[in-house]
């Protein structure tokens, strides 16, 4: 059957699943716009800018687990996606993404809105394609679909000139791939999990640290396995977050720059560390050559180039979590750690990283606090980088898979508007709640009018402290308080802002108001903001100094400290 | 092992635009650094053979294979430096040459069983094949008569014995080349 590019793209989409899609157009992808009427099962969501599609793919893919989809036109339409795509290519976030081409001949002749756009993303997708011919469209969605949600998942760009979208080409289903130099891995080394097992087995003080592997890989039911089987303490990393149900008595925090003071102290005690699905960040490891120097790892990854990389291991194994799990569970013999699980206990009670200090000031720890007893741990908490970032995920108690959605890797301030839109298409009848700062909420606050136009329920809660709160904070400690450039003297009425939108807007100035308002926001209907206008010079506590070890964490200052 | 070596590395490729571009990128953005390159078809159509000569420890080369596999439109790496392996580089010389030391350069050309290509008035080009260590030495001997200019094609390596990429033999592969 003869059809236009255009069309094949749309039924291309169709083919691998794809029934939701963010975008702009502009001249470049015109072509493919003008097909979309006959595709209606195709629904596009208009955003207001190409960040916005990004970063919405971004959001709806971590709660699908399907690729996200975005459109953009070439030129700026396409580079302003750039920052979502490199965000995505950091957290192994599955997205497809169509830019529109210059016409082919005019490709290389600098014309009007024409940017290599495959160079330009070159190092920041797992692959990118350039069309230059209809007949090949069909296939490249096929492998883009494929490469971009298997083995570790990222973001695939494919770009198609102007007149490839119109070309008319006989339209065949695309056969088997063929993709030669490419096949994750997925099952691990039979001896390697069955040297892994003998080390669980042997080990008298271990601790699971689960990334966001276990998400991508849904082996919820395998750690819990491993966990309860063995009686080992399970900690998440930032992006692990939710993959583990945290009013699990196993569950022992997150690490790091900002985690709990007691997840980082059990790492560094312990004696094995089973490593799933994560990387040995900086932001965890601190300092790489000092980093837990009492234990041996055990790294599971389906990342090849991840084993080795930060982080000496003892027992490497590259494959699925869910999978090498499954076989290795196997072999785990019942264990008990009654000692080290007490040693456990006493860190947290030495180390009460989650104290609210009593105080009659409004916290932004309190407001996290709040939404996540109103909300019972239910509600997909999307954030934004920085402070209230790190207090979400300190505070919020999350007992489902894929609610915790956060821009980790590559700390993309902004995340939280459009990534919030994204969850919410994806799961129209879930509480979403987005946990803003009042900085990276002004990097994307024009998605307010595409969440009002699509009547998406979203609910934010704006932490207002007229700052940059963590730029402020290390300006704090290691530049003497000179805060240069951190406040923002000059925002928005947010309130007053959102109703310009003919979104609701409520406005919390009073630590009694807080329940209040965040109930009347999950009764209404629509799209509400709540601007919280917090304590302005409140710190995260602890902190672990970039390039730091465990021994110079930080804790909050015991004088404010009081136990709730 | 020394903390820091030249590795050779060979890798099978999709012969497709910006191939290179994809791994020499790779190579930018992770720091690593590449001492020679040389690419060319291989034996089988759409595919093309690189040998990298890599500067780094064991891990950096390590990290180096692992990150060339992560690249969909490379299909096969190989480290063949610990291997025993034959790798070859060509090499033209341009020499400064008078009467008086064009005999004493024909010497030195012969023992290194190189050619001299081309001759003119007061400079001859020599051609010499061999591993880089003997490239090296040819250009530092010849440096003492004045060269003007040194061009060569980076190393190309091949496994010695049975242990090479392809598990069957290809009949004509300039025909299959050509017929792609």
């Amino acid at each position: 059957m003869i059809k236009k590019g255009s069309q094949i793209v749309c039924e291309s989409l169709l083919r691998e699943g794809c029934n939701v899609v963010f975008g702009i157009p502009g001249g470049a992808i015109l072509p493919l716009y003008q097909a979309l009427p006959e595709y209606p099962e195709l629904r596009h969501i208009l955003t207001r800018h190409e960040q916005g599609a990004s970063l919405a793919a971004d959001g709806y893919a971590r709660v699908t687990g399907k690729p996200g989809v975005a459109f953009a036109t070439s030129g700026p339409g396409a580079t302003n996606l750039v920052t979502g795509i490199a965000s995505a290519q950091m957290d192994s976030v599955p997205l497809v993404i169509v830019t529109g081409q210059v016409n082919s001949w005019t490709i290389g002749s600098d014309a009007f809105q024409e940017t290599d756009i495959t160079g330009i993303t070159l190092p920041i997708t797992k692959h990118n394609f350039l069309v230059m011919d209809a007949s090949e469209i069909a296939t490249s969605i096929k492998e883009a679909f494929y490469i971009a949600n298997s083995g570790r998942p990222g973001p695939v760009l494919v770009d198609i000139p102007r007149d490839v979208f119109m070309q008319e080409v006989e339209y065949e289903e695309p056969g088997e791939l063929n993709l030669p130099g490419y096949s994750p891995n997925f099952s691990g080394h039979s001896g390697q999990i069955r040297k892994a097992a003998n080390l669980i087995n042997k080990s008298e003080k271990p601790v699971i640290v689960a990334g966001h592997g276990v998400i991508i890989s849904k082996a919820y039911d395998e750690l819990k396995a491993l966990a309860e089987k063995a009686q080992i303490p399970v900690i998440t990393t930032l992006l692990g977050i939710s993959c583990f149900p945290e009013d699990h008595v196993l569950w022992t925090g997150w690490p790091g720059m900002h985690g709990m003071a007691y997840s980082s102290f059990a790492i560094e005690e312990a004696d094995l560390i089973i490593a799933l699905g994560m990387r040995f960040d900086d932001r965890i490891t601190g300092n790489p050559s000092k980093f837990a120097l009492n234990s041996k790892k055990i790294h599971i990854d389906v990342d090849p180039s991840e084993i080795g990389k930060n982080i000496a291991v003892d027992v490497p194994i590259v494959g699925d979590v869910k999978e090498v799990l499954s076989r290795m569970n196997n072999h785990v013999v019942d264990a008990t750690h009654p000692s080290w699980l007490k040693r456990i206990d006493v860190l947290k009670e030495d180390h009460p990283s989650l104290d609210i200090p009593e105080t009659s000031k409004l916290l932004a720890r309190q407001v996290v606090r709040d939404i996540s007893d109103e909300t019972k741990g239910d509600a997909t908490i999307v954030t934004g980088v920085g402070q209230h970032q790190m207090w979400a995920a300190q505070h919020y108690r999350f007992k489902k898979p894929c609610t915790f959605l956060t821009s980790g890797g590559s700390g993309t301030m902004g995340y939280e508007v459009p990534a919030a839109m994204g969850a919410q298409v994806a799961d129209p009848e879930s509480t979403v709640w987005s946990i803003a700062g009042d900085g990276g909420f002004q990097m994307t606050l024009c998605e307010l009018a595409t969440i009002a136009e699509n009547k998406l329920p979203v609910k934010f809660a704006i932490l207002n402290n007229g700052f940059l709160g963590m730029v402020r904070q290390w300006q704090e400690i290691f530049f003497d308080s000179s805060y240069v450039s951190t406040a923002y003297t000059g925002n928005p009425d947010f309130v007053r802002l959102a109703e310009a939108y003919g979104i609701k807007g409520i406005r919390v100035t009073d630590k009694t108001q807080v329940k209040t308002a965040i109930a009347e926001a999950m009764d209404h209907d629509g799209p509400v903001l709540v601007d919280f206008i917090v304590e302005q010079e409140e710190n995260v506590y602890p902190m672990i100094p970039s390039g730091m070890t465990v021994f110079d964490m930080i804790e909050e200052p015991v004088s404010e400290k009081v136990t709730t | 092992m020394k903390s820091s070596e030249k590795h050779t590395i060979t890798a099978l490729v999709e012969d497709r635009a910006g191939v290179l571009n994809r791994i020499s990128s790779m190579f930018r953005r992770r720091g690593y650094n590449i001492s020679s390159l040389a690419v060319g078809k291989s034996e089988s159509p759409g595919l093309s053979r690189m040998t990298f000569v890599v500067d780094g420890d064991a891990k950096t080369v390590e990290m180096v294979v692992k990150n060339l596999h992560k690249l969909v439109e490379v299909i096969k790496v190989s480290d063949i430096s610990e291997e025993n392996a034959v790798s070859r580089e060509l090499a033209l010389i341009r020499v400064k040459c008078d009467v008086a030391s064009r005999s004493e350069i024909m010497q030195i050309v012969d023992i290194f069983r190189a050619k001299i290509v081309d001759v003119s008035q007061d400079t001859l080009i020599v051609e010499v094949t061999g591993n880089e260590d003997k490239v090296n030495s040819l250009v530092d001997l010849l440096g003492s008569f004045g060269v003007f200019e040194v061009m060569r094609t980076g190393t190309v390596a091949m496994s010695r014995g049975t242990s090479f990429e392809q598990d069957k033999p290809v009949s004509n592969p300039r025909i299959l080349e050509n017929a792609s």
